[in-house]
């Protein structure tokens, strides 16, 4: 049970209900993807032309995946948010307007589930 | 309630562009083309993991002229929504709204971006031994 009035509850949440978390989840991984995007550019820049030996080699090393990984997360977070937001600005016909947030977000989820796997198959089965 | 006479307010069209609002619909085209792009980074790794064929396969398809041209688009909108991204951080802490701030972070901007990928890939051409 909560001690809270539905006054105090509502207050600060706006008319979408859900206050600034969409907003603040937005700014949040794009902070991160500042450092994580630099660092991503670099280090490809440095792979071009290189082997499949030498990219493996580069994702298995430890920094690398965790990086990657941390990387893999706040980009398809970003991306589903922003998109949300193009869809809800552009879509208004109510049901394709959720039918195409749904599929954003069920392929961000997936595109991020396959790319999340290759780089720890790569980390731990080489 | 007749809503056919309403007033409505004029659109977009009859402004004349500016760089603020040019900047503005940049900052969405490139987010929603780096969203097409994380395709390609999907595939690259799921590439690398299988090794063999399926690398040699996109390493062939970014190496042509096409693939080339494709990652020097999304390397450019990269860096352009990520210089941009930042301007807009600032904004969020209520700094640099002011008009002369809004067109100098603007250029700055621009600049940063195209600075930020003629070195990328003067890296990427070093790294490959081709300067």
């Amino acid at each position: 049970m909560s001690l809270r009035t539905d006054l105090g509850k509502v207050r600060g949440l706006g008319s979408a209900k859900e206050g600034v978390a969409h907003w603040w989840a937005q700014r949040l991984t794009a902070i991160a993807l500042v450092p994580l995007m630099l660092w991503l550019v670099i280090n490809i820049a440095h792979l071009a032309g290189a082997d499949v030996k030498a990219v493996q080699a580069w994702i298995a090393n430890p920094v690398t995946s965790v990086l990657l990984i941390l990387m893999i997360i706040a980009v398809f977070h970003h991306m589903q948010l922003g998109l949300q937001v193009v869809i809800e600005d552009y879509v208004h016909t109510e049901w394709l307007k959720v039918a195409s947030i749904i599929v954003v977000k069920f392929a961000a989820i997936a595109l991020a589930a396959i790319s999340l796997f290759a780089i720890l198959k790569i980390a731990f089965a080489g | 309630m007749d809503t056919r006479e309403r007033p409505l307010s004029p659109h977009l069209q009859v402004y004349k562009p500016q760089l603020t609002s040019t900047l503005s619909i940049m900052h969405r085209m490139t987010g929603v083309a780096l969203a097409v792009g994380t395709l390609l980074l999907v595939w690259w790794l799921v590439a690398a993991s299988l090794g063999g064929e399926a690398f040699t396969t996109i390493q062939t398809i970014i190496g042509s002229w096409f693939g080339r041209l494709l990652l020097f688009g999304w390397s450019f909108a990269l860096f352009y929504h990520l210089c941009n991204g930042i301007r807009h951080l600032f904004w969020d802490m209520g700094k640099g709204l002011d008009l002369p701030s809004a067109y100098r972070s603007g250029w700055i901007v621009i600049v940063a971006a195209i600075v930020l990928t003629v070195s990328s890939w003067v890296c990427g051409y070093h790294s490959m031994g081709a300067l």
